[in-house]
């Protein structure tokens, strides 16, 4: 292969990848005006057109987000905490759409691709645990929060490690991209932390913890009482520290599509002025859930408290 | 597709200290150049070796050099390199288990974990190779060397080895690209490497497209560039009469 016909390569495999993307570009507007031009209820939107059209309502679910959205013992069948919630404005678009017989159809997501995947137009509705920030809303749209979450330490109980200012020196693990991540290399130097470990996943940076390669392990706390009840000795490990940052989670739903989100909102409004949410809540984080029967044990906090009594969908 | 593109992702502020996302990606490609640097420089050597005591007559040396393969050939990369950085510190001797964690710090014994991990499973394919490129040599070629008194040594040193070397150049450049692309498994053990460096960007600015081409690109140029290096190399060695040299 000579030189020249290498720097060709490189020009030729770029231009076929920009190429891709910028198909994918331009076809989907291009569906959706066609689902827009068969509408004929002025109110309704693509989602709910493209829904109405196929029958079938897609739905994005995570595999380990406990208990927001998780795989139990079905595991065609996801279940938790947002994907009740989920079901709920499932049935709220079968009303509005007059179809009791709606299909719904389940889309696994991940962290890595549930944004492309709604925005993209496979996920109509995404309910897990994903944070509703400003980079995001420039992709997506954000139903009103559902639960709030506050970034603490879970250490071992005799660590001396009871708030964030004991981490002077010491080695800490959070996972790698997560806004704790983001929070704590900023403040690093004024909390003199000795080290700031990366990891991979929530269970790979708890396995540092417990292998001793970290004196504590930043996380959202809801999750953090998730690794715990997972852990062989739950009872050895605590959850400490005055959050720094808190954060909220939202449904995702397609950018700019104001008739699907108003429905969902409703449908989540709804389970809040009813007082059903409670119910839910409790079911969730406060007893025992499937597949081991694992008590989270988690209180609903003042902030969720707020949220619940005058819902929005902000950023905080 | 309902997206927000921005190109210019990488000239943003991260929000941390004043550095961009440029930076972050540079800072990986450091890692990623370090852990394929160190990994192939330990696969090569290590790796002939074992080739080598593959063909040896000596049967304790075929058996030692089959084993290797056989263990590192066949675990994946990802759990070898598990092992290396949760298992086995578990059964060092104290001191030095307590050296390794506690003194040397967590992203240093990801990096030598991740580097030496990586050339120890990349070895296992050059040894193949190298076999491969001893094996192919006319037997007849051993039997002159021996008639002619060579020692064994002398014989590999004079004869086989810079024959075979010259032969299995071109499946040597494949795995070379191949260790550079298998640096990525060092995310596994908390690395910050180009592919961590990539998601976290994903992450925080929610560009995923932008960033995950970029990263592909810088891909293809280094391999591009290791490619045509090596096939200058099998240029400058060829010998006319045995197998096409960078043809």
């Amino acid at each position: 292969m000579t030189h020249k016909r290498s720097v060709t390569s490189v020009l030729c495999a770029s231009a076929l990848m920009l190429g891709l993307s910028a198909c994918s570009d331009n076809k989907a507007p291009a569906a959706g005006e066609k689902a827009a031009g068969t509408s004929t209820d002025a109110a309704t939107s693509g989602t709910l057109d493209k829904i109405k059209k196929s029958g079938t309502i897609v739905l994005g679910y995570r595999d380990s987000s406990i208990p927001f959205s998780y795989i139990a013992d079905n595991p065609n069948q996801p279940v938790g905490y947002a994907h009740d919630l989920q079901l709920q404005v499932v049935d709220a678009v079968k009303k509005k759409l007059n179809m009791p017989d709606l299909k719904i159809r389940y889309n696994l997501v991940t962290s890595q691709n549930r944004i492309p995947l709604v925005s993209n137009g496979t996920v109509d509705l995404e309910c897990g645990s994903t944070t509703n920030n400003k980079e995001r809303q420039q992709q997506v749209d954000f139903s009103v929060g559902f639960f709030e979450v506050g970034s603490r330490l879970l250490t071992a109980k005799n660590s001396g490690v009871k708030d964030f200012t004991d981490l002077k020196g010491k080695k800490l693990v959070t996972t790698a991209g997560t806004t704790s991540e983001r929070y704590i290399r900023q403040h690093q130097q004024e909390l003199g932390i000795g080290e700031i470990i990366s990891a991979k996943d929530h269970a790979e940076s708890f396995l540092m913890l417990q292998n001793g390669r970290a004196a504590a392990f930043m996380m959202d706390d809801i999750l953090l009482a998730g690794e715990k009840s997972k852990a062989a000795d739950p009872n050895k490990w605590e959850i400490v520290g005055t959050a720094p940052i808190h954060e909220i989670y939202g449904c995702m739903l397609r950018k700019g599509d104001t008739g699907f989100k108003q429905v969902v909102d409703d449908a989540i409004k709804a389970t809040y002025s009813s007082g059903e949410i409670n119910k839910m809540y409790e079911k969730w984080f406060q007893q025992p859930i499937p597949p081991k029967n694992i008590n989270l044990n988690f209180k609903m906090s003042d902030q969720l408290k707020a949220l619940i009594a005058t819902p929005h969908d902000r950023d905080q | 597709m309902n997206y927000s593109w921005n190109w210019s992702v990488l000239w943003q502020s991260t929000g941390v200290g004043d550095s961009t996302y440029l930076q972050w990606v540079l800072v990986g490609l450091g890692w990623l150049l370090v852990i394929a640097l160190v990994a192939w420089s330990i696969a090569m050597v290590l790796g002939s070796i074992l080739g080598i005591m593959r063909t040896l007559p000596n049967k304790t040396a075929r058996a030692i050099g089959t084993g290797y393969v056989t263990i590192f050939r066949n675990i994946p990369l990802l759990i070898q390199l598990f092992i290396w950085f949760y298992v086995v510190p578990n059964f060092l001797p104290s001191v030095i288990r307590d050296w390794w964690i506690n003194d040397l710090g967590a992203n240093t014994t990801a990096l030598i974990s991740a580097s030496v991990g990586l050339g120890l499973f990349t070895a296992a394919r050059v040894c193949e190779q190298v076999r491969t490129g001893i094996e192919a040599l006319p037997v007849g070629q051993v039997n002159a060397g021996y008639a002619m008194g060579f020692s064994t040594a002398q014989l590999y040193r004079y004869v086989i080895l810079p024959q075979s070397f010259r032969t299995i150049l071109p499946p040597l450049s494949s795995e070379l690209t191949n260790c550079v692309k298998n640096t990525s498994v060092a995310s596994l053990v908390g690395v910050a490497e180009i592919i961590s460096q990539m998601k976290t960007i994903s992450e925080y600015t929610q560009n995923t497209i932008e960033i995950y081409t970029i990263v592909t690109v810088i891909f293809i140029v280094i391999n591009v560039c290791l490619i045509s290096a090596m096939t200058l190399l099998e240029k400058r060695l060829y010998v006319p009469g045995l197998i096409a040299g960078g043809k």
